[in-house]
This record gives C-alpha cells, sequence and structure tokens, in this order.
C-alpha cells in the first residue's frame, strides 16, 4: 500500500490533520466539531446544518450559494450531524478539485477556504440571529426528515431499540432531534448557541489529497478564528445487560427482529481487532454465520447482519423476518453466538474473514471520506493507534482471542417490531 | 497492447483486443490499495429480439432473461461461486441494465486469483433445468420487492408512459409470469450469442502492472477455445416520435405523492462526437434548471412544490434515450405542469452565456471528482467505449462546447408531444 502520511499538529484553538496521498484528484477540508450529548442540544445540532447552507451575507440566497460553488468548478460544499459513542458531531466540510488538474483554474484553494471561512462565520443574519424566514423553512424540512425516518422501518427499529437498551444513557437520544423541540427554538437561540458550538466544542480539522507544497497549515490559521480546544469526554461504558424482550406492533409486513448486545470493547482496547474479526465471522460479511444460517440455510429472513458501535461497546443484530418466524429466528441467532462462543468456526474461515476485514478497511483509506472517519475514530477514543497499525492487528489475530471477545458480549435487548395481526406467546 | 498517456487529468490506460476479440482496458493507480475489475457484455434487457449464433431465424426470448441469466451464472454444479471470492478475500456484484450485463469485484490482495476467478465463472456457464427452476422462485421475490419500491415504481411507469413498442419500457427483471417461461435451452442461446468475448470488455482499474496482468489475461484467454466471432443482429421495433401515453397514474401506498416527468429522444446521433455532446447537453440544460443551483429548483422549491427528493436524470443509447424529472410532492398535479411549462419555456428563454460557462465548470469538476473512484472510472470508460467513444477524450469536447451549441441544441429540443407525467398516489 503506497503511503499517505498524517502528521497530527496541535494548534492554538484546535487540532489539525494534515493527510497527504497521490490517491485523489480533489482536495477534502473537514471541519468537525465535536460536544457531549445532550437532550437540551440535540435538535438545535441537527437543525444547524441545513441552515448554514441556506445562504450567508455575501451568498444571501441557497441559489447565489450554490452557483458560486458551480464556479468554483463544482466544488462540494456538505454540512452534517452525526453521533459516535456519546459524542454528537457537527461536520462542516469542502471538496475542491485539484487545480493541477484543470487548465486555466487559479487559487482555487484560496477561494474555496474564503469561501467556507464566509459559510461558518458569516452566515445570513437578522438582527441577531440567522434569518427567521430561514430558521422557519428548514425547521419543515427537517421535521419532515424526522417523519420520513419512521418509514424506514429498518432504521426505526433501530432506534427504538437503543432508547429502550440505553435508557439512561446519553446514546440513547435521537440523532435528529425531536419534534416538540421545533417550536420552541427561535432563531435568535439558535444562532447563540452556534456560536457556543464555534467557540467551546473540541475541533478537529482535517485536509486530505495531494497537498505538499500548497501551504495548507497557514491557510488554515486564516480559517479559523480565536477559540479554545476543549477536551473530548469519553462515553461511559455500562457493564450490567438489561436482558430484555420488548414487542411492539406497525403497519408492516415485514417483521424486524433486531438484538443490542454490550461488547464493552471500544476503539482503544486491546481486544478491538479481535471483536473485528469476531463480527465479520459472526454477521458482517454475506459468508457470515448470520446470513448462511438465517438466510440461506433456513431461509427466515431477507437480511441477517451483525454491525459495531466502536465507541460505546455495542453490537447490533439486524434481521427482516415473517412475523410467524419470531421464536424460531430468534433460537437461531442465538444459536449462531453461542458457536460463536464455543469456536465452531474453522480456521480457514477465521483467516478468510481476517482477509476480508483487512481488505475492507484498506478499501476505506482509497476514498477520501473513509480515510478522515478512520482517523477521527483515534481521535474520539484518544488513541494512537494508526489505520495501518491496526490492520497489522487484525491480521494477528487468533481463534482464542475470537472465542474470549465472543464470551464477553452479553445480550441486552430483544426487539421485535411486527404485524399488527400477529399473535405472539411471548410478551 | 497500446498505451494512452491522458496529460490533462494524468491517467494512463493500456489496452488490446486480443484474437478472440474480447477488448482489455487497464489503468495502472499504484497509489491505490485496491483494485477494481468489471467484465461486461454488451447485451441488456432490451437485448430480446436477435438472431442467435450460427443460426437465420429471428428468436424473441422472454422478457428479464438477460437479468435471470446474471444471476444463474454465479451458481456452479457443485458451489455457488460468491463463496470463491469471500475465500479470495475479495468482494463481488453483478448488475443487468438496459444494455449491459456486468460482473465485478474488489479486491486488495491476490488479484490475479480474483480475476481468475472473474473471467473463469463468467466464461463457463453450467444451466440445469432444475437450477433454472429453483432460481424461479428467487427472482419472483426480487420483483415483488421491487413492486413495494416507490421510486422503482414510478421510474418505470415513466418508462413505459414514454414507449410504445422499445424493449426499454419492460422491466429489466422481468415479471412473475415472464420469467416463468424461462428455459435453460434459452439461457445457453443467449449465453452463446451475447457472451462471446468479441462482444465483451474487461476493464481492471487499480494496483496493477499493465504488462503482466494483460499478458495473465491473454494467457488465459487463449486456453480457451471459442467460435469465429461474427456480428450480431439485433432487431428493434418501429417507435413513433410521440409519446405512449400522455400521462399515467400508479396507485400504491405512499404517504407522499409523487410526479415524474418524462422527455422521449427521437433522435439519437450517429457519429460518436455528436451523440457525446449531445447527452452533455442534455445533462447541462437539465442542470440549469432543475439542479440545486438551478433556476427552475428555486422557483419550485420557493412554491412549497418539491423537497429533498426532488431530482432529474437522463440516459442516452445507441437507440433510445429519455430524461426524467420529478420527486415528492405535496401537488403532483401543479408540479408536474410547473416542471412541463419550464421545459417548453427553453425555446424562447434557455440560459444565458456566464450561466453556461458556469455548469461547464461544474460539469468538469465533478467528472475530476468522480474520477477519485475506480468504480466509476471503469464503468464510465467500458460504458462509453461500448458506444464507440474514449470517455476521457470525450472531456475535451465538453470543455469546447459553446454557448452557441447550447442555443442550437434547446431550440429544437422540446416539443410537447415528447413529455408524459407519471403520478405516484396513495388510494383514496
Amino acid at each position: 500500500m503506497a503511503e499517505s502520511l498524517e502528521r497530527i499538529i496541535p494548534r492554538e484553538g484546535y487540532d489539525l490533520h494534515l493527510i497527504h496521498t497521490k490517491k485523489f484528484k480533489t482536495i477534502h477540508l473537514s471541519l468537525k466539531f465535536t460536544s457531549k450529548l445532550t437532550r437540551e442540544n440535540i435538535t438545535k445540532r441537527a437543525l444547524l446544518p441545513y441552515i448554514l447552507q441556506q445562504g450567508t451575507e455575501n451568498y444571501p440566497t441557497a441559489i447565489q450559494l450554490r452557483q458560486h460553488l458551480d464556479e468554483l468548478y463544482g466544488t462540494v460544499l456538505a454540512v452534517d450531524s452525526s453521533k459516535k459513542g456519546e459524542n454528537h458531531i457537527l461536520n462542516i466540510r469542502l471538496e475542491l478539485p485539484n487545480e493541477q488538474y484543470i487548465a486555466g483554474s487559479q487559487d482555487l484553494l484560496d477561494k474555496g477556504i474564503a469561501f467556507l471561512r464566509e459559510v461558518i462565520y458569516q452566515p445570513k443574519l437578522v438582527n441577531q440571529g440567522f434569518d427567521p424566514k430561514i430558521v422557519a423553512r428548514e425547521k419543515e424540512t427537517l421535521r419532515s426528515k424526522m417523519e420520513s425516518l419512521k418509514e424506514d422501518k429498518i432504521s426505526f427499529a433501530n432506534t427504538r431499540l437503543i432508547e429502550e437498551m440505553c435508557n439512561e444513557e446519553a446514546y440513547r437520544l435521537r440523532v435528529h432531534g425531536y419534534e416538540e423541540d421545533l417550536d420552541k427554538i427561535t432563531a435568535e437561540d439558535l444562532y447563540a448557541y452556534y456560536q457556543q458550538i464555534l467557540n467551546q466544542d473540541h475541533l478537529d480539522i482535517f485536509a486530505v489529497g495531494d497537498i505538499e507544497g500548497l501551504y495548507v497549515e497557514g491557510k488554515i490559521t486564516e480559517l479559523v478564528d480565536e477559540r479554545e480546544q476543549q477536551p473530548i469526554e469519553k462515553g461511559k461504558k455500562v457493564a450490567s445487560a438489561n436482558e430484555q424482550t420488548l414487542i411492539e406492533k406497525d403497519d408492516i409486513k415485514q417483521a424486524k427482529l433486531h438484538f443490542g448486545y454490550r461488547t464493552n470493547i471500544t476503539f482503544d482496547d486491546e481486544d478491538y481487532p479481535a471483536l473485528h474479526v469476531f463480527n465479520g465471522l459472526f454477521g458482517g460479511f454475506p459468508s457470515s454465520k448470520l446470513f448462511m444460517n438465517v438466510r440461506e440455510k433456513h431461509s427466515l429472513a431477507y437480511y441477517a447482519a451483525s454491525r459495531i458501535e466502536s465507541h460505546k461497546g455495542l453490537m447490533f443484530v439486524f434481521s427482516g423476518i415473517g412475523p410467524e418466524q419470531y421464536e424460531k429466528a430468534k433460537e437461531i441467532i442465538l444459536e449462531q453466538m453461542e458457536e460463536m462462543r464455543n469456536g465452531e468456526f474453522t480456521d480457514n474461515e477465521l483467516s478468510e474473514t481476517k482477509e476480508m476485514t483487512i481488505n475492507q478497511l484498506r478499501e476505506t483509506l482509497d476514498n477520501p471520506h473513509g480515510m478522515i472517519e478512520l482517523h477521527y475514530q483515534s481521535v474520539l477514543a484518544q488513541s494512537s493507534i494508526t489505520p495501518k497499525e491496526l490492520l497489522e492487528k487484525v491480521n494477528t489475530v487468533t481463534k482464542e482471542q475470537v472465542m474470549n471477545v465472543a464470551n464477553k458480549v452479553k445480550l441486552d435487548t430483544i426487539y421485535l417490531l411486527t404485524s399488527k395481526e400477529a399473535e405472539q406467546s411471548e410478551a | 497492447m497500446k498505451h494512452k498517456h491522458y496529460q490533462q487529468i494524468e491517467e494512463n490506460i493500456y489496452a488490446d483486443t486480443l484474437s478472440n476479440g474480447l477488448r482489455v482496458f487497464i489503468l495502472p493507480k499504484q497509489e491505490m490499495a485496491k483494485t477494481f475489475a468489471i467484465f461486461t457484455t454488451d447485451y441488456g434487457s432490451i437485448d430480446q429480439s436477435f438472431v442467435p449464433l450460427n443460426e437465420q431465424d429471428l428468436q424473441t426470448v422472454p422478457d428479464g432473461i438477460a437479468h435471470f441469466l446474471e444471476h444463474k451464472l454465479f451458481e456452479k454444479e457443485d458451489r455457488d461461486v460468491f463463496q470463491d471470492f469471500s475465500k479470495l478475500g475479495a468482494s463481488a456484484n453483478a448488475f443487468t441494465s438496459f444494455t449491459k450485463t456486468a460482473y465485478l469485484f474488489s479486491a486488495t490482495s491476490k488479484i490475479k486469483e480474483s480475476l481468475q476467478t472473474l473471467v473463469d465463472f463468467v466464461q463457463n456457464p453450467y444451466f440445469s433445468e432444475q437450477s433454472v427452476e429453483k432460481e424461479k422462485g428467487i427472482i419472483a421475490q426480487e420483483i415483488r420487492m421491487y413492486d413495494d419500491q416507490p421510486d422503482w415504481r414510478a421510474f418505470f411507469g415513466t418508462i413505459k408512459s414514454l414507449y410504445h413498442h422499445h424493449p426499454v419500457q419492460i422491466d429489466i427483471a422481468g415479471t412473475v409470469e415472464s420469467i416463468h417461461n424461462i428455459t435453460k435451452d434459452d439461457l445457453y442461446t443467449c449465453y452463446r450469442t451475447f457472451y462471446h468475448p468479441n462482444n465483451m470488455a474487461l476493464f481492471i482499474a487499480g494496483n496493477v502492472d499493465p504488462e503482466e496482468t494483460m499478458a495473465f489475461i491473454k494467457n488465459n484467454q487463449d486456453q480457451k477455445d471459442f467460435e469465429a466471432p461474427a456480428p450480431i443482429t439485433r432487431k428493434f421495433p418501429d417507435e413513433p416520435k410521440e409519446v405512449a401515453e400522455k400521462e399515467v397514474t400508479i396507485t400504491m401506498p405512499v404517504s407522499v405523492p409523487k410526479a415524474l416527468v418524462g422527455i422521449k429522444e427521437s433522435v439519437i446521433p450517429k457519429d460518436p462526437k455528436e451523440f457525446m455532446e449531445k447527452e452533455w447537453l442534455m445533462d447541462i440544460v437539465l442542470d440549469h434548471l432543475f439542479s440545486k443551483s438551478g433556476v427552475a429548483y428555486e422557483r419550485l422549491y420557493e412554491a412549497g412544490l418539491i423537497d429533498q427528493s426532488f431530482s432529474s436524470e437522463s440516459h442516452l443509447e445507441r437507440n433510445f434515450g429519455f430524461s426524467i424529472i420529478g420527486g415528492n410532492t405535496k401537488d403532483p398535479e401543479k408540479l408536474a405542469q410547473a416542471i412541463k411549462q419550464e421545459l417548453l419555456n427553453l425555446q424562447t428563454t434557455s440560459m444565458d452565456q456566464q450561466g453556461f460557462e458556469r455548469i461547464k465548470r461544474k460539469k468538469i469538476g465533478q467528472i475530476l471528482r468522480a474520477m477519485n473512484s475506480l468504480e466509476f472510472i471503469a464503468n464510465q470508460y467500458t460504458h462509453y467505449q461500448l458506444l464507440g467513444i474514449d470517455f476521457f477524450e470525450s472531456i475535451e469536447w465538453l470543455e469546447n462546447l459553446t454557448h452557441a451549441d447550447m442555443q442550437d441544441f434547446t431550440k429544437n429540443w422540446i416539443n410537447e408531444e415528447q413529455l408524459s407525467t407519471c403520478f405516484v398516489k396513495a388510494n383514496e
């Protein structure tokens, strides 16, 4: 693998991550504002990405803002919010073509950074707040987003599972916020809170691309106003598992059977590479136990897979089943976990899974977003492990380590979203 | 083997046509960890009526057979090929479109083994009556899954409204009834005709050595026997200029209704450069109106007629072409009317010089950005290669388009008779 070097430079007010690579024809700038998840602020943080893309002082309407991006050779501005562990991240990013590939283009990076600065520090204001008309309309956009999430039954079931499983932990909070908060948010409050993010969140800035000799370090200094860097708070692990089953009904034909486990293994743990391999064998790939048994062998599900959460130490199993197949599917899924605990997988399966896991991680590094996200995982975990070291560790995982992980994983909550007609023997 | 260096974008293509007719393209990119390979046949859902290899008479096969064949190629007498790729740590996939069927993998190690697996499994079919019957149930499930997807239904509903006879209007996977009639012999007939190396292209992009890889493929092909290459006769019905139905409505459970407007192309340029220019111009004009920086987009958004789902897309192929514009809306009739009006107004009020240059810039930047992806490069290059166009060269044609070209184009592009509307609504 060709080396992509990351340099981390702690600056006054933020950490700068420079990743020089010749893989891409674009330059990527990404600002990640990180703060603790709180019920009080979650809806505001979910609303801000919509507002920031609607206009600035010099480009006061969405179309003017978008047309300016077109002028910069289709530069992409994206603002979104997400949660990782018990942190909320407001992400503002810009993707510019590298001007060495465009005849006649000049100062694209400078123009891009100037524009990014305007989006961040000079949003369209009316008096002491955002433009109230924009805020009112974007509240509706967010409201319809919340609404449409109810139509995506997989995501809805996963949200409900997490709410019940983590009902006393910040991780329960919905990333898109809560409808009942929307009416209370004013254009002034929202702007005041945004100032708080700019000044008081933890900030990481990533610059990725063929950036050697482009003086990115100095340019970023001009991008960011004076601020104070804050530490990142790590999420709390919860050792005890609830051991609960929850059944809810909805107007659906295919039932969703989801499981929530506590691995208590996070990105910075010794066991983390083995957890990756465990997940690969259990449910991460089409060749995994869940897919092969629940779907292929017993034809019970249209999908059956597992996914790990790296900063809180959780694992989720997802499956879509016929409502009448609940008991059978549950039994088979639990059986697969037992087999993992007993080490019922071959050396071949282990080495193939390691290879697929490594492939997947290496392919992630062939994509600019993937590269940033993987590096950011270490930031959140306050770990110094590089992606390359992670790959090497995955390669040395043994059967005993995988079984050891399997025995640490504790089932917390079984969640079934089923049809209104379905009869249940268990409540 | 020919080597071509494209200076502006700093890419290299190594190309060769082997003695059996197979076209092989290699784009080395040593910086990447990954290699992506795609093996494509110039055969898709529209290729229903043709003269089978070594026969004289035209034959018409059941709807959905190209897609059915794609599924069946993965199944061998003793195993499923997906597992072969898993064993190599690679991930494989396949797709069928209107005009192509493609098999692909990506991997970061054991590239030669995966390449051999790819080429060998596609070139060694195993179809049995029993496995064909079994597949009918699985594909029927897939078709029913699509039946539940409002966006897919709306897309095909629009295409159906545009065409009287052309087979682009049949669903790519066929229908539960049509696939029921597929036999093992039908599959072999299609396979022999369309999977001849002469009708196929292999594109390999990523962390590979071009000489070594080309020699490896050549050696693999030299060990296999194929019949002499022969041109394939395909038959397409005559298609009127005007749309088949001005308006169709699909009823299914949706929480927000949809409105889509379709534009049917009647003139498809034969000359590669003219073809490509037409495609760029369609794209530029739709962008000018309906992208997020588009003038019509702003009007429709301000009027509360559209949301984030609103989009437009174009398809131009050898013998058909269409565009589709629309999305979710509270007022489907009003949205459809507004979109049509925007299109019809093009004849009198098109974009100004500055707007045209701006969108051209955006397109050039978009292509560059997309080229970060090996998948994009391989798919696009193959797509245009099969149409006789060098995609990398065509970027220069885009740069050279003028405002006057665009004005000429919009003068004649849209006529009322080429437009249709498809609504998706919930049952009252």
